[in-house]
């Protein structure tokens, strides 16, 4: 169906290509995601999580529609709704904290998945499409999962929603406005409620949406993978069906196992206790927080404390929203034509130090806004931007990469290493090769 | 140009970022720090041992019917647990004339059938445990000005759960001669004021709720000698069941989900083995086994060297 790279498909059967000259459905789900979908051989188990993210959201629409039936979006009656599912719905109270721990593990597979795309340079040409889709989709998680945490109007509900809505408030001249046009009220109330709640259910179906135009666009150059040298030949590829369905199989069972621990042995662990006491617009909780997966964003917004030329609040805002901004040009930041990590010894440390500055942002967006948090939280900002736009632009230009294998092939058969590319040495008998073939 | 302007707008962040930063740390620096008494005199919770621990934690019902005891007898002048039914307590191993009596001891707002008017009738097993105040207004003017919490979701709704609100209860110190770990006595301005009372548990040190628990203050129907720490404990273990009656169902449930997951797992490792064990070495090409595709694929194995 349009995919460059799909083998034909031929009916093995007289009922299937009599649906298939009707509607050419077995020919797509053949061509994207079944035999006829060569893909590298060589993928290592980064290359799992868009399935699990895929899975992630299934089962977050599946318990969210059955959560809706039993919800009540109104102030005076969701924090009881909620209560009602925990107690008195049929195994509500697991269709609850399957949802909430849900979205937890959505962010957790979601972060490994942009992980490896930074790592192995996913976001290069010609794939610069999927990436630019798959950060639309993270904004959409984003904004539906702050949402959601909004539903149970519990104290963290109430005040997370009126904290984030107050970041439009920063915005010079319209600020205000905004913020009352976005909330329907002057403080969330019964308006923002119910708004709320219409968006959180609309959203993941345009999440759906726009993951289907992001595997579309996957499927024009073909994954990358660990090497990141394009495909020869066939020798290169194996069908994705049965291959990596196994593998994808395999890395399903264990997130469905590590899940389920978290759903029934530590359900509240992720979540924050003050939730459990319903919504007080007169009692400000002594800190508030967002959930676990908005701290590194958090912590950029509050490590900004000084007026200059701007007021600091509007420029946390600015640089918060930034931080996922400058991710959108990142193709064209780092234009040295190596994709994968492995063979960029430069590359590589800078990107572990990055690794290590998003974690320490995200300590410190879970701990209040007092001291040394907020310098730590400073210097691991100034690190953030420069590493994307500074560090990148310049050591693309002057990075000296490491030869790269000829091919995929000869890079699994090197050494035995299985479905993983040695790492970053030269190919046994092949001339260095310090830049790889243009893209296409 | 992108990267031009990338690396101009990098500067710029850094810059202002930097400027926060060497401003916060000047002040940090150059003032003295003095850790505030909240948090020289707070105490983490005593980790206390309950049936609910851990992954094959369940109820003890003879515990729950104890801390239920407390809280009637005790809490449930100020505090109301109104998520909680009546018929809830069959789970504590009552049976039903045990809970239509406990109910009809219970006052629940109702309407006179006849005239109306806002009237009281005794409470029937469907009903949930009324509210002690008719609203917080009621609930203030009767406690010096605090609004006393509904406990139903108190132990999920505190950082340190259970184990907190048994801390809590037995934490009661004498402020003119506690010390802390250091020794330390507690200064002026954070002895209690008028109506409170100083508990080193509590966050801010100082609670409106006077120590509610005495030794023997409720006779147990089995025996238990009535302690401030046993009668502590017993409540803590209901508040928990209050705030997750679920707690043992999902515990027993998540041992046959994660076995069976784990199962599915092996299951998932050996296939997924299988399917690629042929594909480790040999290099095959994709595609229907046309002479063509397997002349490709036998050049491929040549080339690296494999056979078959």
């Amino acid at each position: 169906m349009g995919f460059p790279w799909a083998q034909e498909y031929q009916p093995k059967s007289g009922f299937m290509r009599w649906i298939d000259q009707r509607l050419p459905l077995p020919r797509l789900v053949y061509g994207a995601v079944g035999g006829g979908y060569p893909v590298p051989r060589n993928l290592n188990h980064f290359w799992n999580f868009g399935v699990l993210a895929g899975v992630a959201l299934a089962i977050q629409i599946v318990t969210g529609i059955v959560l809706a039936m039993h919800y009540n979006a109104n102030a005076d009656t969701a924090f009881a709704s909620v209560e009602h599912i925990m107690r008195n719905v049929n195994q509500g109270w697991f269709l609850r904290y399957a949802h909430a721990n849900g979205a937890s593990f959505f962010f957790i597979v979601t972060y490994i998945h942009i992980f490896r795309g930074l790592y192995y340079g996913s976001y290069k040409a010609p794939r610069e499409m999927v990436w630019l889709l798959g950060l639309v989709i993270f904004l959409l998680m984003m904004a539906t999962a702050f949402m959601g945490y909004v539903l149970p109007w519990g104290q963290m509900s109430f005040w997370g929603a009126k904290v984030i809505t107050g970041l439009f408030g920063a915005i010079p001249l319209v600020g205000e406005a905004l913020q009352t046009w976005l909330l329907g009220s002057f403080a969330p109330d019964q308006s923002t409620l119910t708004r709320f709640f219409s968006l959180h259910y609309l959203l993941p179906f345009v999440i759906a949406g726009v993951i289907i135009l992001h595997i579309w666009a996957l499927h024009i150059p073909g994954s990358s993978n660990p090497t990141g040298v394009d495909v020869k030949g066939p020798q290169d590829t194996v069908p994705f069906h049965p291959y990596y369905t196994a593998k994808d199989g395999f890395a399903l069972a264990i997130f469905m196992l590590l899940l389920a621990a978290v759903i029934f042995y530590a359900p509240n662990y992720l979540g924050h206790a003050d939730n459990y006491i319903p919504a007080n617009p007169l009692a400000t909780p002594a800190e508030i927080v967002p959930e676990w997966y908005f701290w590194p964003f958090y912590a950029i917004l509050r490590a900004f404390t000084v007026d200059f030329i701007l007021p600091a609040k509007l420029w946390g805002v600015i640089a918060m929203f930034g931080s996922i901004v400058l991710l959108f040009f990142l193709s064209w930041l780092d234009p040295s034509p190596v994709r994968s990590g492995n063979y960029r010894p430069t590359f590589r440390i800078f990107f572990w130090i990055l690794i290590v500055d998003v974690i320490v942002l995200g300590y410190c967006g879970g701990k209040p806004a007092e001291q040394p948090y907020v310098m730590i939280s400073q210097l691991a900002t100034i690190y953030y931007f420069a590493h994307f736009l500074i560090i990148l632009p310049i050591l693309s230009h002057v990075e000296r990469t490491l030869p790269l294998p000829n091919s995929i092939s000869e890079s699994v058969l090197h050494g035995e290493a299985e479905e993983a590319a040695p790492y970053g040495t030269p190919s046994r008998g092949a001339q260095p090769q310090p830049q790889p073939q243009p893209a296409h | 140009m992108i990267r031009l302007l990338g690396i101009l707008i990098g500067f710029g962040f850094v810059l202002v970022a930097t400027i926060s930063l060497v401003n916060d740390s000047w002040l940090y620096f150059s003032e003295e720090h003095e850790e505030s008494a909240e948090h020289r005199f707070h105490e983490h919770p005593r980790n206390f041992a309950f049936s609910t621990d851990g992954p094959f934690g369940a109820f003890d019902q003879q515990q729950l019917q104890r801390g239920f005891q407390v809280y009637r007898e005790v809490c449930a002048g100020c505090h109301g647990i109104n998520y909680v039914a009546f018929r809830n307590l069959d789970e504590l191993g009552y049976n039903e004339a045990e809970i239509r009596k406990v109910a009809s001891e219970f006052q629940v707002p109702d309407i006179n059938p006849e005239t109306g008017e806002p009237a009281t009738r005794p409470g029937l097993p469907a009903d949930r445990f009324p509210a002690p105040y008719p609203n917080e207004v009621a609930a203030r003017a009767a406690n010096n000005n605090a609004l006393p919490p509904d406990l139903s979701l108190i132990v999920k709704a505190r950082h340190g759960g259970d184990d907190y609100i048994a801390s809590l209860l037995t934490g009661y110190r004498n402020p003119a001669t506690y010390r802390n770990h250091d020794g330390e006595a507690l200064p002026a301005e954070n002895r209690p004021g008028q109506g409170l009372h100083f508990n080193p548990y509590f966050p801010n040190l100082n609670l409106a709720m006077p120590p509610p628990l005495t030794a023997g203050q409720v006779q147990y129907a089995d025996g238990t000698q009535a302690s401030v720490e046993q009668m502590a404990q017993d409540v803590s273990a209901f508040l928990t069941w209050t705030a997750e009656p679920n707690l043992q169902r999902r515990h027993r449930a998540g041992l046959a989900v994660v076995l069976f997951l784990l199962f599915a797992c092996v299951l998932a490792y050996f296939a997924y083995k299988n399917v690629w064990a042929g594909a480790k070495r040999a290099v095959r090409a994709t595609g229907p086994l046309d002479p063509e595709n397997m002349a490709k694929t036998d050049a491929a194995k040549r080339d690296a060297g494999i056979e078959g």
